[in-house]
């Protein structure tokens, strides 16, 4: 029936039929939370009271008492554990892309913590963390026995031991994105530049940095937007307990256990403009064509 | 030369196998764990391998008390629907936006685009207000309708892989009078197989390891997923971590047995699905 339509008539009844299910999902779950957010971000909104506009006071809230702001200090953590992840995934990557005995093995078992359920991690690295629990066993048998603290009782260290897990979950994503890229470089460049003398080193620094540079640049980038709204393994482990509660948890609290919605909506605006800003800069520098 | 050689060697396979003993010795621990009896538990080290391999109580502790078997349904059926309804969703909509030019694609198509850099975690605090007010808290077509709605990844990916379909097949289907849904549906949907096992892989993981939409928008314990049924056993079980084990394994078993099977797929699913 449909096919005895001239093209034209079929091509709008198409067009509008293949589009609406999707436009609806994307303006409704997508677009329409942002403009709530940024419309309740100015209210006093409880979830149940009546909103009343209340202007920036959420956003003085936010700044001003150090109570919401200092939990951006902990988003540090997980910053400067991005550049050890990126770090160990380049490096990985790198020597696995030369010849390797047991290749297959390494690069799976590097890789599989990445799929695994963010959950079963948590716990996983409660168990390991716990005293005289494995991570505590390991350093006794390298004899630095003494050195082991209550890797997520003591404020001085919870943070590390949370960006820690974190680095052991996404750090085979970074490294199998960085795998790929390199093995798309051509063999035979390698083997001219071997002929001209280039060891390892040279490879790496002249070959395959150059020609990732990209992908580096967004992953690093796709990182540090994460490592803002870093959520799962800090609420999973201590649900923010012992100073170790993130921005994010900050926010999901806020609304939904004090039920101030109006405060938890500045607060994710304020989140949301700096990851904006973030991917902005690199679609400046580092995006299509950028090299 | 040769010195330096082996030396580098030394040093490169040092380095792997301690970074295979990073990403595995957690892991371990929890699968010895899980087979241990309590007191076994406390009283061995968490490097002592069990005593008993076929110990597997703690496993229908987890699987029965636990509502892991709950969680596992549920992971199912909300896995199934969003993989079909992504594919189906992503191929007409890439489909439409690069076959045909009309007022307003651009805009769709940046529409799409830029509802990627939304982070799905901030705008939480407002979508919870709509699913709500939709009478879809509590229910599995929260998760459902989230996962179709705010996961833009696989349209990213259909509109790219569509780019290698020549428009010649189109036009040559067109002369034998196809019509243009026919065109979608027995051309340019089965040539966009790679494509789907790219958006398989990538949703499946995502929507398996998910843990804050289900556990911010179906609390009720029959909804259970395999995340949110597993971080139930905080409370109850707080105190015995063999069952626990058990239950980590359980979640990870699927994983395991995915990632043998599906190896090769889900390197390059993730490598073509990342690119942008």
């Amino acid at each position: 029936m449909f096919s005895n339509l001239s093209y034209k008539t079929q091509r709008k009844i198409i067009i509008t039929s293949f589009l609406i299910v999707p436009l609806a999902l994307l303006a409704t779950f997508s677009f329409l939370p942002v403009a709530n957010m940024f419309w309740y971000s100015f209210t006093d909104w409880n979830g149940y009271s009546e909103k009343e506009f209340i202007g920036f006071e959420n956003y003085k809230t936010v700044f001003v008492e150090p109570d919401y702001f200092r939990v951006f200090a902990v988003s540090l953590y997980y910053f400067f554990a991005t550049f050890i992840q990126m770090g160990l995934a380049l490096y990985f990557a790198t020597i696995l892309s030369f010849k390797v005995r047991m290749k297959n093995f390494f690069k799976g078992v590097l890789f599989f913590p990445y799929l695994l359920n963010g959950v079963a991690i948590g716990f996983m690295f409660l168990l390991f963390f716990m005293p005289n629990g494995g991570l505590d066993t390991v350093m006794d048998w390298l004899g630095l026995g003494n050195f082991t603290t209550h890797w997520l009782g003591n404020p001085d260290v919870i943070n590390i031991s949370l960006a820690g897990t974190s680095v052991w979950r996404y750090m085979g994503f970074n490294f199998i994105i960085f795998l790929g890229a390199i093995s798309s470089i051509p063999g035979e460049i390698y083997e001219a530049a071997e002929i001209d003398g280039a060891n390892r080193w040279h490879q790496f620094r002249y070959i395959i940095l150059p020609s990732i540079r990209i992908i580096i640049s967004l992953n690093l980038i796709l990182a540090i937007s994460g490592a803002l709204s870093a959520f799962e393994i800090p609420y999973i482990m201590t649900g923010g307990a012992n100073g170790s509660a993130t921005f994010v948890i900050q926010t999901v609290d806020t609304a939904f256990k004090y039920g101030k919605i109006g405060l938890a909506s500045a607060m994710a605006v304020i989140l949301l403009f700096i990851v904006i800003i973030v991917t902005a800069i690199q679609r400046k520098y580092f995006g299509e064509g950028g090299d | 030369m040769k010195i330096k050689y082996t030396l580098g060697s030394i040093f490169k396979y040092a380095s792997l196998i301690l970074g295979a003993f990073a990403a595995i010795i957690p892991i371990m621990i929890v699968f010895f764990a899980s087979f241990k009896t309590g007191g076994e538990y406390t009283t061995t080290g968490p490097l002592t391998p069990p005593m008993d391999w076929l110990n597997f109580e703690n496993y229908k502790r987890a699987f029965v008390e636990g509502n892991m078997l709950t969680g596992f349904k549920n992971t199912i059926i909300i896995l199934t629907i969003s993989i079909v309804g992504t594919t189906i969703i992503g191929s007409m909509v890439a489909y439409v936006l690069n076959r045909f030019k009309f007022k307003g694609s651009k805009l769709i198509i940046g529409a799409f685009l830029l509802a990627t850099l939304i982070p799905g975690v901030t705008t939480q605090v407002a979508t919870f207000q709509i699913v709500n007010s939709l009478g879809l808290f509590n229910t599995i077509w929260a998760a459902v309708v989230l996962y179709l709605g705010t996961d833009i990844i696989a349209i990213y990916i259909f509109l790219q892989f569509m780019n290698s379909i020549s428009d010649s097949l189109d036009e040559s289907a067109m002369l034998d009078g196809a019509s243009y849904f026919t065109i979608y549906r027995k051309i340019i949907l089965p040539l966009l197989k790679p494509a789907i096992v790219t958006v398989i892989i990538v949703k499946g993981i995502n929507v398996y390891n998910d843990f804050y939409t289900p556990f911010l928008y179906m609390p009720k314990t029959e909804l259970h997923v395999i995340s949110t049924a597993l971080f139930k056993f905080k409370g109850p079980y707080g105190s015995e971590w063999e069952v626990i084990s058990a239950g980590i394994m359980l979640a990870i078993i699927p994983t395991l047995i995915a990632f043998l099977a599906l190896q090769k797929y889900i390197y390059n699913g993730l490598t073509s699905g990342s690119v942008k």
